[in-house]
């Protein structure tokens, strides 16, 4: 369990990095970005990955911006190097718009994975089970990348498109990822058969108050149903004009279960995970309404 | 194999010159190279937690690392926390609640422990469990592990008596 | 206790200062500052490192290698093929006939075939692990892929494909015993009269021992000392060093094994590796040093496994709940070799000879068979097949419970051994114990918690919580005659000691067991500190060196206390009898009128202010033997050996777990473990808390999370620990140990072995507390692991029948 040989690059800047990602791409080698690595050292020791040269933006987080969460208000920044313990111990920063991103960090592998794992390394590897894929769908985050073509800002809802596949091309840098939505009444559940493994399936929902008794609506993110963390309308659209409580909560679970084609494997079943889906979603529903109680 | 490069390292307050693979984890490099083999190797992919140790005094996984990109950072082993002469209060407390048997996993849980406990000085016993569900251990059941670190945690707050550290004297009875 | 009047009363082993106590561990020191001396923490110089070219088919001839590339690779010293290193081949035999018993080999590399995914077909040596796997990787190794057996359906199937050639239709061991008059008559009063009849088929997965440290092994060749030394975890070093001597065709006396500190075995390591092998044959070829360290994946797909088993059973009862017959048919999936030296037969044999358990069986037969697979192979594993025969045992009680509506604590407690000592239907003579008291006790412990209210009260809530019970017995300190019961042509069984006191009145004694985790240094130690009546600062322990321990038979089935203790012991007796004889001649006495003072001396016994210091003795025995009498010869040392006479001693306990099941998502929750243990007398009681509560984790992740699967192709589910889920300190629970003490007669403690019994009791006992909280779903799970998915089910399908019967 060694890894392969690979050339390896330190990155002092952006730029540098995006030169050197250039530079080494142009050459058509196999050049990857390590920030966390936490991912990544994982496949590279079973050799499933074996980059031809790692360009390494440890130094970034020295930089200004590059590790902070912004100032939090109707949308927040976080530096491309913030790590997932950074978010954890946050949440007094976070505000109550986005509470939820640190309630959420129990779930992301342990604590010495947190303390290295960086928010923008696991938006990129776009696992599908990633709780972090997961929050950007929730919260409308805008993924910031820099390249040989410039600046430019993806849309969660264009970065995940299958299996490990995201918008984010190879000689690209992440440098920020940016939620545009504030959620109060959100929350993320999942379950694994053992503490802090990648989730069987996993429910990130919010809901939004209406004027009166009636909900205005609703999102619903689902993990590991599908080969990249999805919303599912239809458990959305139950949510829209419905009176929160366990009833409508419980319905729109059903629908969520209902409306998707998940795989079966040895963590379980399709209809294990419809299952589970069915209880997750109603759950992420309950707590997320608790929580705009101020519970 | 690939060109060697000349990094230093800082660990345990010292510095190592040392000439590395750019693919040699930092796990092999402090056992091998730095001479510290008191960091043990138990999956090398980052989930049993033998090799945990603190880089800028956060929990890490050294398998998880490379020795090239852990310049810059203080690295702290288990070879820092005390010795068989004079360990530190949760060595000691490991000894007295029985939570090592094989001593394999013992100084990645000491590691992670430490870590944990500098950020979350006064964690519940649940909260314990949790941080320490990040390693493995095949001996103990895990129990007797997290009556130590809930007993150190409390001796460092102030709320519980006994002595912070002395010598592990092997063979003194302890309450049974 | 044991009375053989050679010992004063002051050392009689129990209630001393010593044995009881809760003495810190004398092992901690360096273990807990990083500072002991694991295989992989030894660096010799000029050290090279080793690797496997592993099979990547399961079952496949083996059509080309060629190690040209693997050579050419930078770093790489050399490769080698089963051809390049012609090594003797392991065998592991059974004293049995043809149609019980058929033999295979075990080669060090694969030659010509290989039998499962990961099996060893070449060697090669680098500068470093990094450049070992870079040549590894070159290796070109092509197979004629044959059809894989992976299941007891494909490898007894009409025309399955042979495993081994010498065993067309993969049965290596087919044996059946007992079958005592009568078992036929029960079943068919229990079918025709007021009893039941109980017909179970139960199924266990594949399991990891998955000790934290991986196996591995430093060998070099020493030419001055014209001996290959090979440092290696190992529970066995004596057995390692014979199948080294025998397949490097060298005198046992041009092999030295050394045992370092080792992270852990539970059986894994009892047996006899072939990589060890292999790498020594290249520290001998290169005459360079040469380090092998397993890793992870190689560990979960290579390495030995255990556990796989299904149990085909009927139980007669009559209407009063008495077991009447017990009928077994047990298939061992034992995997593509027979390891070394306990065979193919170790899971079957053991199954058939003890599955009674604690009960009073009247009749009983039992078929057990070895089959063999293209899976990585099996040794022996804490418990060795009695996790599954008490799960068998347990739920049948639970189920005959059910169907005569008797409680199940109340239909164990009319069938449980309770006149001791009992010769059981399957020919073993069971020494005392306390399985009603310890059943009783855990019963009571539930009831005065309310847990039996509350499970009441969850229910009405529309909460699931269960009740699951596991009695049982284990047999600890197997001595010859009991494993000669076996006809294993190599016969476990004894053990040795040697001590020797210094002129600073220390001692050193060494033992033919190997600590790996089991606090030997400690206990030990404490037995010799209480014997001699020395501090026991002052004795040191040695194991693990086939120089320093002239046998042994190492540490695996319980048998350290028992058998090894009892050899420190009586070694320790020997030294404190000559010292007593020194005392008495240089005090002008005789030597009944001296006794050892119980610090550090022999005092005069009709005058107790004569006194002589181990120093004093000491000093005449080594440096003025001018002086000793005529009956003593110079040098304090003694030597002693130890086997247990017949069937050896059982321990026993009751496990009773509450569980609780989420009824979204189906995983099961231990929300309360009691264990009643009774290990007869506790040397160190914080030791044995933590191997039970130890063990009962393992029996906990064999009954809810471990298994490794394999696909029809023989591919391993499990590569890594995302894939095969060793439970984590969020998964096991709080456990209480409650110690009952029915001490042994024939140990010299009175100890009985500690180290298995909470793996035997878990699965059961969390078995039979998920079934509790189904039952009334109508649906009973009889395999483990549990997976959350059925328990789901079923809770799901008992709440729709509840909402439609009440609709």
């Amino acid at each position: 369990m060694k890894p392969a040989a690979f050339a390896y690059h330190r990155a002092h800047d952006v730029a540098d990095a995006v030169g050197l990602l250039a530079e080494l791409t142009g050459q058509g080698r196999d050049a990857k970005v390590l920030a966390g690595g936490q991912s990544l050292l994982p496949m590279m020791s079973f050799r499933l990955a074996r980059p031809s040269d790692l360009v390494d933006l440890g130094r970034l987080r020295e930089l200004p911006g590059m590790a902070d969460l912004g100032p939090a208000g109707s949308s927040l920044r976080l530096g491309a190097m913030v790590t997932h313990r950074r978010v954890e111990l946050a949440a007094d920063e976070l505000g109550p718009g986005f509470a939820v991103l640190a309630q959420a960090m129990q779930y992301v592998g342990h604590l010495p994975i947190r303390s290295r794992g960086t928010v923008a390394g696991s938006i990129v590897h776009g696992d599908a089970t990633a709780e972090w894929c997961m929050l950007a769908l929730l919260l409308d985050a805008v993924i910031v990348a820099e390249g040989p073509g410039g600046r430019r800002e993806i849309p969660a809802g264009e970065m995940f498109y299958g299996f490990y596949a995201t918008a984010v091309e190879p000689d690209e840098v992440v440098t920020e990822v940016r939620f545009t939505r504030a959620a109060p009444r959100a929350a993320l559940t999942e379950f694994a058969r053992r503490a802090g493994d990648f989730a069987t399936v996993a429910a990130a929902v919010s809901l939004e108050p209406g004027p009166d008794a009636a909900l205005r609506g609703g999102r619903v993110v689902l993990g590991g149903i599908a080969p990249a963390p999805t919303r599912i309308p239809e458990a959305e659209q139950v949510l829209a004009g419905g009176t929160p409580g366990p009833e409508l909560f419980a319905e729109c679970g059903r629908t969520a279960a209902e409306a998707i084609d998940p795989p079966s494997d040895a963590q379980g079943s399709a209809d294990y995970r419809r299952a589970l889906t069915k209880t997750l979603v109603a759950r992420s529903l309950g707590q997320a309404w608790e929580r705009g109680e101020g519970r | 194999m690939s060109e060697k490069q000349l990094i230093v390292l800082t660990v345990n307050d010292a510095e190592y010159e040392l000439l590395v693979e750019p693919r040699w984890t930092l796990l092999d490099v402090l056992r091998h190279e730095v001479g510290l083999t008191g960091t043990h190797v138990g999956c090398e992919h980052g989930v049993c937690g033998a090799c945990t140790i603190l880089v800028d005094g956060e929990p890490v996984r050294a398998c998880l690392m490379y020795a090239v990109q852990a310049e810059g950072y203080e690295i702290r082993t288990v070879e820092a926390l005390g010795t068989p002469e004079q360990p530190n209060d949760l060595q000691q407390a490991f000894s007295e609640h029985h939570g090592l048997q094989c001593g394999f996993c013992t100084p990645g849980f000491l590691m992670l422990a430490e870590g944990f406990l500098a950020q979350e000085p006064a964690p519940t016993r649940e909260g314990i469990r949790e941080a320490m569900s990040a390693n493995l251990c095949r001996c103990t059941g895990y129990q007797t592990i997290v009556d130590a670190i809930e007993e150190t945690a409390a001796r460092r707050r102030g709320e519980a008596s006994g002595p912070v550290a002395e010598p592990l004297d092997p063979g003194k009875e302890t309450v049974g | 206790m044991s009375g053989d009047g050679t010992r004063s009363p002051r050392f009689d082993g129990r209630g001393g200062r010593w044995i009881g106590a809760s003495v810190r561990r004398r092992e901690d020191p360096r273990l807990v500052t990083g500072r002991g001396r694991f295989v992989d923490d030894i660096h010799l110089h000029g050290m090279l490192h080793a690797g496997f070219v592993r099979a990547t088919v399961a079952h496949g001839r083996i059509t080309g290698l060629d190690l040209g590339a693997t050579r050419e690779v930078e770093g790489v010293v050399a490769a080698y093929s089963a051809e390049d290193l012609q090594l003797g081949d392991m065998v592991a035999l059974l004293d049995r006939p043809p149609e019980e018993f058929t033999p295979t080999t075990m080669p060090i590399l694969a030659r010509g075939k290989v039998r499962f995914v990961g099996e060893p077909v070449a060697l090669v040596v680098a500068k470093d692990p990094y450049a070992v796997e870079d040549g590894v990787e070159a290796a070109q190794v092509s197979y004629d892929v044959l059809d894989a057996v992976v299941s007891e359906e494909t490898a007894l199937a009409d025309g399955a494909p042979s495993v081994h050639e010498e065993a067309p239709g993969n049965v290596l061991l087919d044996v059946t015993s007992f079958d005592t008059p009568g078992v036929d008559e029960a079943f068919s009063v229990s079918e025709h009269g007021d009893g039941c009849m109980i017909e179970l088929v139960t199924r266990s997965g594949r399991q990891n021992a998955l000790p934290l440290e991986t196996r591995g092994a430093v060998a070099s060749w020493d030419d001055r000392d014209d001996q290959l030394l090979v440092q290696t975890c190992s529970q066995v070093p004596h057995q390692v060093r014979t199948v080294l001597a025998r397949s490097l065709r060298l005198p046992e006396q041009a092999v030295r094994v050394v045992v370092p500190d080792m992270g852990g075995g539970f059986g894994q390591k009892c047996v006899v590796g072939r990589e060890e092998i292999a790498v020594a044959a290249a520290a001998k070829l290169l005459r360079r040093p040469v380090k092998w360290i397993e890793d992870r994946s190689e560990a979960l797909s290579s390495g030995f496994l255990a556990r796989e088993q299904r149990y085909r059973t009927r139980a007669a009862f009559t209407a009063e709940g008495e077991l009447t017959a017990l009928d077994a048919d047990i298939v061992c999936d034992m995997g593509a070799y027979s390891c070394y030296p306990f065979t193919v037969g170790i899971e079957p044999l053991m199954a058939a000879a003890e599955m009674p358990s604690v009960y009073r069986v009247p009749a009983y037969r039992v078929r057990a068979r070895a089959i063999t697979s293209n899976k990585a192979p099996t040794a022996p594993y804490r418990g060795v097949s009695r996790p599954q025969y008490v799960l068998v045992m347990e739920r049948i009680m639970d189920l005959a419970g059910r169907r005569l509506g008797l409680d199940p604590v109340e239909i164990r407690r009319r069938n449980v051994i309770t006149e001791f000592p009992y010769r059981g239907i399957n020919n073993v003579t069971y020494d005392p114990g306390s399985y009603l008291e310890s059943l009783e006790l855990a019963e009571r412990t539930l009831r005065e918690e309310g847990w039996y209210e509350l499970r009441e009260k969850a229910a009405a809530e529309g909460r699931h919580l269960g009740i699951g019970y596991s009695c049982f017995s284990e047999r600890t300190g197997y001595g010859s005659e009991a494993f000669a019961k076996r006809k294993m042509t190599v016969v476990p069984g004894f053990d040795v000691s040697e001590i020797r006191m210094d002129l600073t009145g220390s001692v050193v004694v060494t033992s033919g067991t190997v600590n790996h985790g089991q606090s030997h240094e400690t206990t030990f130690a404490q037995i010799v500190a209480e014997r001699l009546g020395v501090d026991l600062a002052k004795v040191k322990l040695r194991q693990g060196d086939t120089e320093r321990i002239s046998y042994g038979w190492g540490t695996f089935a319980s048998r350290s206390v028992t058998i090894g203790g009892s050899a420190v012991a009586t070694a320790a007796t020997r030294l404190g009898e000559q010292l007593c004889v020194i005392a008495a001649h240089l005090l002008d006495t005789r030597p009944e009128n001296v006794g050892l003072d119980g610090d550090g001396g022999v005092l005069q016994l009709d005058d107790p202010a004569k006194r002589l210091s181990f120093e004093e003795i000491a000093d005449v025995a080594y440096l003025r033997s001018h002086l000793l009498p005529k009956e003593a010869e110079p040098t304090l040392t003694a030597t002693a050996a130890f086997d247990v006479p017949g069937d050896g001693t059982f321990s026993n306990a009751t496990h009773a777990v509450v569980a609780e099941a989420d009824p979204g998502t189906g995983q099961v929750k231990i929300l309360r473990y009691a264990c009643v243990e009774d290990c007869g007398v506790v040397i160190n009681p914080k030791v044995v808390d933590g191997q039970a509560r130890g063990g009962i984790a393992q029996g906990i992740a064999g009954a809810l999370f471990e298994a490794v699967t394999y696909t029809e192709n023989g591919e391993p589910s499990a590569a890594s620990f995302i894939d095969y889920l060793v439970p984590t300190a969020t998964e096991i629970p709080d456990i209480t140990v409650d110690h009952l003490e029915t001490p042994c007669a024939f140990t010299e403690s009175g100890a009985k072995g500690a180290g298995e019994g909470g793996t035997i009791g878990a699965p059961a006992a969390v078995l039979n507390a998920v079934n509790d909280l189904l039952w009334h779903t109508g649906v009973q799970l009889e395999e483990t692991p549990i997976h959350p998915e059925p328990v789901l089910t079923a809770l799901a399908a008992g709440d729709r029948q509840k909402a439609g019967t009440s609709a």
